[in-house]
C-alpha cells in the first residue's frame, strides 16, 4: 500500500488517474480507516488531500460559501457566518458519528461515501448546494444529488476528486432544517431523515421550498412535488398533511436491520413535517 | 472446618464504608493489562475462519495452499483438536462449538485457524483455506425450530422429560416442569383471567472488552494461559480436558476484565489458540474481532412464553401457570428450565405449573447472561400481573403486595423461603417518591418484581500478613464486579484494621485451590465469607504469637480491634500488641503469619428487586425516551455501596437496553445482519437517565455479615417494567421485545386502524 500527501491538487488527479490498483481518497478517514479495518477494502494507493492548498478552508464568496473538501465537521460547526445562513446543513454535518469523529469528518466525505443514510447529503441536497470537481479534464460544477448514483456508488469518474461544496448567498425570510430518526439519541445512524429548505416572501408565504429525504431510496431523494405543494402556504395543517403524505409515497425503501418499509414510509412524512415547521420558523414565519 | 457462618448482627467499622476503588488509577490511566495486554517474545498471531453458512455439512477443508505461505506457522482443523471428552455430552458440545466437526450449526461457527507471524498474513492465509459445504435448511427462529416441519439442527437427539420416548428426533431438547396444587381448580376459583403471548428476541452482554488471550503450550506438556475470564479455574479445567493436558500443568491467569455477564463463563477461542501454539511450537495470541464476538460467542435465549394468571375480585391470585420456550442454539442448554423455575418466584401461590421447552436453532451456543433467563420470564409474567391489575382495578403496587412470595412461602420452584426482600422492596417502591411524581403527556409508568436465586460454591483464599503489618489477600473469583475492593473491605473488619492496609488479588490457577467462577452473584458472597475464615484463621496465629511474646497461656489472649489483649487482672500491665507489633516480631515467633481457607459457601440468600421507570413515547414516530428510573433491591448487607448501587444501575441499564433496542437480527439466509455496536444498539450515555437506587438490608441468615449477591436481580425487572411503561403511556398492550419504534409504532396504528 501506498500513501501520498500532495500538494496541489493536480498532482492528486494525476496520481489518481494513473493509479493502476485500487486507490482510495483520505480526508477525514472516518469511512475508509473503517472499512480498511473491517477488510472490507484494501487500497494500493492512498491519497491524503488535507494538504492541498485551500482545501481546508471555508471562504464566503460574492455567491456565497465555497467549504472546501477537508474541512472537518466541527470546523464547518464552529463557522458562524455558515451556521447563520445554513443551519440545517451544518446541524446535519454535525450529527455525523461522535464529537470525536466530528473532529475529522468532511461533508465532501460523506456526499462521496455514497450512503443513502449520509446525514449531510439530504440538507445539502434541500439546500440545492454544488459540488466543484477537479478531473484530468479540468473541472466542472455540479448538483450535488448527481453525485451519488446508488448505495457505495457515484457518478465520479477516475481520477476526478471533489474540491469543494458550493453554498448559495441567503436572500432575507430563508431557512433550512434537517431531522433525522434513531432509536438511540446519538452515535447511530439515522433510519430515515428529512431536509427541507424553505424561502418566504414579505407576506411570509412560501416562495420557494426543497424537500430531501435520506435513508428512504437507494440514493437520496430530492422530492420536487414535495417542494411545490409548500409553496404559496404558510405551513397550514393541511398543507402539512399533503407535504406528509407526498413524502411518505416518495419513499422506496427497504426492510432492513434498521426499520422497516412501512416505518420510513411513515417517519419520512412526519419528519418532513416537522423539519418544514423548524425551517418556516427560522425563515422568520410565523 | 469449624467455620461459623450464621449472620451474627455485628456492629461494623469498615463494613458499609465506601473507600475508593483499588483499581482505579490504574482503570483510568490504561495501566490495567486486560486479555489483550499480554505479550510474550515470539508470539503469533491467532486468527479464525468462520463458516458463512447457518447450517452446513462441512466435506473437505484443503489447507494446503494457507499452509504454503511464507510466514504461516500453524494451520489446523478440527483434527488437531481430537475428541477427548469420553462420552461427557458437555464437553464435547464445547469442543464441537470451538471448532465444528462435521457440520458448521450456525453463521460465525469456527472451521479452521491460522498463526502467522503478523495479523496481514493470517487474514490472507484465512482467504486461502478451502472449505467444501453443502448447504442445509437451517432454522433461527424459536417456534419455528420448535415445529416438528423445522429442519432438524441434531438427529440424535429426542426430547427428553416426556412420558413417553418419542420415536423421532427433534429440535426440542428437553421439557421440565415446576409446581404445585391444581391450577385447573384454581383458574375455577377466578373471577378474572389474563392470558396472553410474548415474545423476546435474542440479545448479546455487550461486554466492551472482546475475548482475548495468548496461549502458550511446551512441548513436555506444560503451558500457560493468559486470558480475559469470569472463571480461570473453569477455563484450566475445560482447556485442560479439550487439549488433553494435565490441569496442574496448564497455568491459567486472569486479567482485568472489560465486563463478561455470563459471557465470560465459557471457552470460545481458547482452546483454539492452544491447538495453534502447540502445533506451531510458539505462544500464540488469540484477539476475537467485534464481529465474532457477536456471531460466535454466547448470547441468551431468545423465547416464546404463554401465560395464564387468574385472580378472585379480592384480588388474590388463584392460578398461575406458562408455557416458556427458550433457544438454545444448536447445543442442548437448560435455559427454559432456569425460566420455568423463577418466573413466578415472586408470588405466595396455592396453584402453580410452569413448563420449559428447550429449543435448538441454528443460531451461537447460548451462554449465561446477567441473572440467565429470567428477565425473559419475568417480562411475561409481570406484564400479565399488571394488566390483570388493571382489570381488576387494584393499584399495580397493592396488587403485588397481596400476593407476594414470604418467609415460610414454598416458592413455586419448590423450596421454602427464609427472610426475603419482596415485600419489603414493594412496600419501598409504593413509599417512594417516584411513584407520586406527576406525569406529562405521552408518558407512562411502570413497575415489576424480579428474582434471583443466588449462588455460593467452591471457594479458596490465602491471606497473608507482611512483616510490617500489611496484609495480601489472594482470591481465585475473579473480581467482574468490585470484590477486591469489597473483600479488603471485609479482612479490615474481620482482623480490625484499616482499609488501605489491605490489598488484594486475583490469584492463579497454580497459587490457590479450585475456585468456582464468578458467575450467580457469587464473588462477593462466597468469597468475603471464605476471607472472613482466613481472616479468623490468621488471627489464631496472631494470638498464638502474641501469647508466645508475652509468654503467657495462648487462651488469655484475646483479638479486639485489630489488637491482642491480655485479659484478666493479672496481666494489667501488659499494653495490647497491634497486628502490625506482632507482624514485626514474626521471623522469631515462628515465621510469616497466615490465614488460609478453603469452603463450600452455602446459604446464598435469595434476592429481589422491584423497579419503577417512567417513559415517554413519540406517537407519531414509536420513538422512547425513559424519563426516570428507580430500582429497589435488597442486598442483604451492602459491603461497598457505591458498588451495590453500580450493579443496581448497570442491570437497570442492560435491561432498558434490551427492552428497547437490542436484538440479534438474522436474514431469511441464516445470517447475522447486525454484529457490532451500530446496529446492534445497545444505549449511550445519552440515552439513560440517572438511574436512581434504593438498597434495602435484610440480612441473609446464612453469611456471618447477611450479604446476599447483588449483581443479577438487577437485570430481572427492567424488560417488564418498562414494558408496563409503554403500554400505559400508549394505551397498547406491547407483548414483543424490543419495543423497537418500528414495532411501537406498527402497534400503535394497528390499535388506531381498530
Amino acid at each position: 500500500m501506498r500513501y501520498i500527501r500532495p500538494l496541489s491538487i493536480e498532482d492528486a488527479v494525476g496520481e489518481l488517474a494513473k493509479a493502476v490498483g485500487p486507490a482510495a481518497i483520505l480526508a477525514g478517514g472516518s469511512d475508509l480507516l473503517v472499512r480498511m479495518k473491517g477488510g472490507f477494502i484494501e487500497p494500493e494507493l492512498i491519497v491524503d488531500i488535507k494538504a492541498i492548498s485551500g482545501l481546508a478552508d471555508i471562504t464566503e464568496t460574492a455567491d456565497g460559501f465555497r467549504i472546501g473538501a477537508a474541512v472537518p465537521c466541527a470546523v464547518l460547526g464552529e463557522n458562524k457566518a455558515v451556521r447563520k445562513a445554513w443551519p440545517g446543513v451544518v446541524e446535519a454535518a454535525n450529527l455525523i458519528g461522535s464529537k470525536q469523529v466530528q473532529g475529522r469528518c468532511t461533508i465532501t466525505g460523506n456526499l462521496c461515501n455514497a450512503s443513502p443514510a449520509a446525514d449531510s447529503v439530504p440538507a445539502l441536497v434541500a439546500a440545492a448546494a454544488k459540488a466543484v470537481v477537479a478531473g484530468p479534464s479540468g473541472k466542472r460544477t455540479i448538483a450535488v444529488e448527481s453525485v451519488p448514483t446508488g448505495p457505495g456508488r457515484t457518478s465520479l469518474a477516475k481520477g476526478e476528486i471533489i474540491e469543494a461544496i458550493l453554498l448559495d448567498k441567503r436572500p432575507e425570510h430563508a431557512g433550512d432544517a434537517y431531522l433525522r430518526f434513531i432509536p438511540r439519541t446519538e452515535m447511530d445512524i439515522a433510519v430515515v431523515s428529512a431536509g427541507v429548505n424553505l424561502t418566504l416572501d414579505d407576506k411570509g408565504a412560501i416562495k420557494t421550498a426543497r424537500v430531501a429525504l435520506g435513508a428512504a431510496a437507494p440514493t437520496v431523494l430530492l422530492v420536487e412535488e414535495a417542494g411545490q405543494v409548500l409553496v404559496g402556504s404558510k405551513l397550514d395543517e393541511g398543507t402539512l398533511e399533503r407535504l406528509a403524505k407526498i413524502c411518505s409515497g416518495a419513499c422506496r425503501p427497504i426492510d432492513d436491520k434498521r426499520g422497516t418499509i412501512e416505518f420510513r414510509r411513515k417517519v419520512a412524512g412526519v419528519l418532513a413535517q416537522r423539519a418544514a415547521a423548524i425551517a418556516y420558523k427560522r425563515a422568520g414565519g410565523k | 472446618m469449624n467455620f461459623d457462618p450464621r449472620y451474627s448482627g455485628r456492629n461494623f467499622s469498615s463494613v458499609g464504608t465506601r473507600p475508593i476503588r483499588p483499581d482505579g488509577i490504574d482503570k483510568v490511566t490504561g495501566r490495567a493489562r486486560y486479555g489483550a495486554d499480554f505479550n510474550m517474545a515470539g508470539q503469533l498471531v491467532g486468527r479464525i475462519l468462520r463458516s458463512p453458512h447457518a447450517h452446513a455439512v462441512i466435506k473437505k477443508i484443503d489447507t494446503s495452499k494457507a499452509e504454503k505461505l511464507a510466514g504461516v506457522k500453524a494451520v489446523i482443523t478440527a483434527k488437531d483438536l481430537p475428541d477427548l471428552t469420553d462420552g461427557d455430552a458437555a464437553m464435547y458440545d464445547i469442543l464441537d462449538n470451538s471448532m465444528a466437526r462435521k457440520k458448521a450449526l450456525y453463521d460465525g461457527h469456527a472451521v479452521a485457524a491460522v498463526a502467522a507471524i503478523d495479523a496481514r498474513i493470517a487474514r490472507q492465509a484465512l482467504k486461502l483455506i478451502e472449505v467444501d459445504y453443502e448447504v442445509l435448511p437451517h432454522v433461527t427462529d424459536v417456534d419455528e425450530a420448535a415445529h416438528h416441519h423445522a429442519p432438524l439442527i441434531n438427529d440424535q437427539i429426542f426430547t427428553e422429560g416426556l412420558e413417553e420416548k418419542p420415536a423421532k428426533p427433534s429440535n426440542v431438547t428437553k421439557r421440565t416442569q415446576f409446581g404445585h396444587g391444581d391450577v385447573h381448580k384454581g383458574f375455577a376459583q377466578a373471577d378474572f383471567i389474563v392470558e396472553r403471548s410474548f415474545k423476546t428476541e435474542q440479545t448479546h452482554q455487550g461486554y466492551i472488552e472482546p475475548h482475548a488471550c495468548v496461549a502458550s503450550v511446551n512441548p513436555d506438556g506444560t503451558a500457560d494461559l493468559w486470558v480475559c475470564t469470569q472463571g480461570h479455574f473453569v477455563y484450566r479445567q475445560h482447556c485442560a480436558q479439550l487439549l488433553g493436558l494435565e490441569a496442574s500443568k496448564l497455568r491459567v491467569t486472569s486479567s482485568e476484565i472489560g465486563g463478561g455477564f455470563g459471557g465470560k463463563t465459557h471457552v470460545w477461542a481458547e482452546p483454539v489458540a492452544l491447538a495453534l501454539s502447540r502445533k506451531a511450537g510458539r505462544p500464540v495470541k488469540l484477539v476475537m474481532t467485534r464481529d465474532e464476538v457477536f456471531r460466535a460467542s454466547g448470547p441468551t435465549s431468545a423465547t416464546s412464553i404463554d401465560v395464564k394468571i387468574g385472580a378472585k375480585k379480592d384480588g388474590t391470585i388463584t392460578a398461575a401457570e406458562a408455557t416458556l420456550r427458550y433457544s438454545c442454539g444448536p447445543y442442548p442448554g437448560s435455559w427454559a428450565e432456569i425460566g420455568a423455575m423463577t418466573a413466578f418466584a415472586c408470588y405466595k401461590l396455592e396453584n402453580v405449573k410452569t413448563v420449559g421447552y428447550e429449543v435448538l436453532v441454528n443460531r451461537p451456543k447460548t451462554a449465561a447472561y446477567r441473572a440467565p433467563s429470567a428477565p425473559m420470564a419475568a417480562f411475561a409474567v409481570e406484564s400479565a400481573v399488571d394488566e390483570l391489575a388493571h382489570e381488576l382495578g387494584m393499584n399495580a403496587v397493592d396488587f403485588r403486595i397481596k400476593n407476594a412470595a414470604q418467609e415460610g412461602t414454598r416458592a413455586s420452584y419448590g423450596p421454602v423461603y427464609g427472610p426475603i426482600g419482596i415485600g419489603p422492596t414493594l412496600e419501598a417502591a409504593k413509599n417512594h417518591p417516584h411513584m407520586k411524581a406527576p406525569l406529562k403527556m405521552n408518558q407512562g409508568r411502570g413497575m415489576a418484581c424480579g428474582f434471583w436465586f443466588n449462588f455460593g460454591g467452591q471457594t479458596c483464599t490465602d491471606l497473608n500478613i507482611g512483616m510490617d503489618g500489611s496484609v495480601s489477600l489472594a482470591v481465585g473469583t475473579v473480581d467482574v464486579g468490585g470484590s477486591r475492593a469489597s473483600l479488603s473491605l471485609v479482612a479490615a473488619e474481620e482482623l480490625g484494621i484499616d482499609y488501605s492496609q489491605v490489598k488484594a488479588i486475583v490469584a492463579d490457577t497454580s497459587s490457590l485451590g479450585y475456585n468456582d467462577m464468578t458467575d450467580g452473584s457469587r464473588g462477593t458472597f462466597s468469597s468475603s465469607m471464605a476471607t472472613i475464615s482466613a481472616a479468623r484463621n490468621a488471627i489464631k496465629v496472631l494470638r498464638d504469637r502474641a501469647a508466645q511474646m508475652w509468654d503467657i497461656p495462648v487462651d488469655d489472649v484475646t483479638w479486639e480491634k485489630g489488637h491482642a489483649i491480655a485479659k484478666g487482672e493479672k496481666y494489667g500491665n501488659l499494653s495490647p500488641l497491634s497486628l502490625k507489633d506482632i507482624a514485626a516480631k514474626s521471623g522469631t515467633t515462628g515465621g510469616p503469619i497466615a490465614g488460609h481457607s478453603e469452603l463450600v459457601a452455602d446459604g446464598a440468600g435469595v434476592s429481589f428487586a422491584t423497579h419503577i421507570c417512567d417513559i415517554e413515547v413519540d406517537p407519531e414516530t414509536g420513538a422512547t425516551r425513559v424519563i426516570r428510573y428507580t430500582v429497589v433491591q435488597d442486598a442483604g448487607k451492602a459491603v461497598h455501596p457505591t458498588y451495590v448501587e453500580g450493579q443496581y444501575q448497570g442491570g437497570a441499564a442492560q435491561g432498558i437496553g434490551w427492552a428497547l433496542n437490542e436484538e440479534y437480527i438474522y436474514g431469511k439466509d441464516g445470517r447475522l445482519q447486525n454484529p457490532g455496536f451500530l446496529d446492534y444498539r445497545i444505549p449511550v450515555c445519552s440515552d439513560l437517565p440517572m438511574i436512581d437506587t434504593q438498597i434495602l438490608e435484610i440480612p441473609n441468615p446464612n453469611h456471618p455479615y447477611g450479604v446476599r449477591g447483588v449483581g443479577e436481580t438487577s437485570i430481572v425487572p427492567p424488560l417488564a417494567a418498562i414494558a408496563n411503561a409503554v403500554s400505559n403511556a400508549v394505551g397498547v398492550r406491547m407483548t414483543h421485545i424490543p419495543m423497537s419504534p418500528p414495532r411501537i409504532l406498527a402497534a400503535l396504528d394497528a390499535e388506531r386502524e381498530g
